[in-house]
């Protein structure tokens, strides 16, 4: 790879860009691929250019026949983004917990006391409220949601915004009576049962968590499960 | 910073301190492959390495292997086949098989 390629590439990351690295195996070929500049140095085919922009918008590197070239294509997508509401015990330890995974990470919490930087250092800290958060964040299809503050002034506005998103996981920590009379909250602010389904209440696998990094551990090992498209499951009791 | 952005970072730094070095890159796994499609690793001549692609166990071969890809330039497809009685001896205990690309960073 020339360091031009390599520099351009690490350019485009930085400014958040999607792009694949496309490379052809046998003769070492290789060009970046942008939604404006298709890797004009392999001379893809429309079909084999439309190849690429499935595997850029399913976040999947993937060995692929281009045009009957064996192509590596590397897909290099901002990092996935996880939103966490409250800057809670089990958000110190999901915040870095989520960063190490490769993940974005904002904690909102308008409660100065809660959110500052001496309990969450280096961590991207929001002190506005959740439902103006939201709106600034625009969870997309590569974000997670969680909440975590019990408190349905926070929590509730911040579920509503996660619904109206196709945010890929939406986590509500909270025990079960907790998250019934949040399902009851919400289904009165018109949201049907199959909107509801999409979170995750109480947020976690269940693997008798206890502590906030153990609850951590299972909040992060579902929205994993949900990232990779498994069927997160809850065993009964 | 990702692991991705670390190692691509390393490998633009080391080229421009006039070291030569190699990019490795996991195009295809089979079976229980320790480590994704895309993962990279890199090194350099003077045994600097960042990075892998796999747990450790085939990262020597390909450091020996990319030592000669950063003298000749010319870009390679490795094969890691290994059977399970392989396995112990190159070092994927795991029994898994990937490929690896390996080209020189100029």
């Amino acid at each position: 790879m020339k360091i031009e390629t390599v520099e351009k590439l690490l350019d485009l990351k930085a400014r958040k860009q999607q792009v694949a690295l496309v490379t052809d195996l046998a003769s070492g070929a290789q060009d970046l691929f942008t939604e404006t500049h298709h890797a004009p140095a392999l001379n893809l085919s429309p079909a084999a250019a439309e190849q690429v922009a499935l595997a850029i918008r399913e976040d999947r590197n993937a060995e692929i026949a281009l045009d009957g070239r064996k192509c590596f294509v590397q897909v290099h997508n901002p990092p996935p983004r996880l939103i966490i509401i409250g800057a809670v015990h089990i958000s110190q330890a999901l915040a870095p917990m989520a960063a190490i995974a490769g993940y974005a990470v904002t904690v909102v919490d308008p409660r100065r006391t809660f959110a500052t930087e001496d309990r969450f250092p280096g961590v991207t800290l929001s002190g506005a409220w959740p439902d103006e958060a939201m709106e600034k964040l625009a969870p997309d299809v590569r974000t997670a949601v969680v909440t975590l503050t019990h408190d349905p002034k926070l929590d509730d506005p911040a579920l509503t915004a996660a619904l109206r998103s196709p945010a890929f996981y939406i986590g509500a920590l909270g025990s079960k009576k907790t998250h019934g009379a949040r399902l009851g909250r919400l289904t009165r602010a018109g949201f049907t049962e199959a909107d509801l389904a999409r979170i995750h209440g109480p947020a976690g696998l269940d693997i008798g968590a206890k502590s906030p990094a153990e609850i951590a551990v299972s909040v992060l090992a579902q929205l994993t499960a949900a990232r990779r498209n498994r069927q997160s499951q809850r065993p009964p009791g | 910073m990702t692991e991705e952005q670390e190692v691509l970072e390393a490998a633009a730094l080391w080229r421009r301190e006039g070291k030569g070095v190699a990019l490795a890159t996991v195009t295809a796994t089979w079976g229980s492959s320790p480590r994704p499609t895309g993962s990279q690793l890199v090194v350099s001549t003077d045994g600097k390495m960042l990075g892998s692609v796999s747990g450790g166990c085939i990262e020597g071969a390909v450091f020996k292997e990319a030592q000669e890809v950063i003298a000749d330039g010319k870009p390679r497809l490795l094969d890691f086949g290994i059977t399970n009685e392989q396995a112990w001896e190159v070092g994927l205990a795991c029994g898994g098989k990937l490929q690896v690309f390996l080209e020189r960073v100029d």
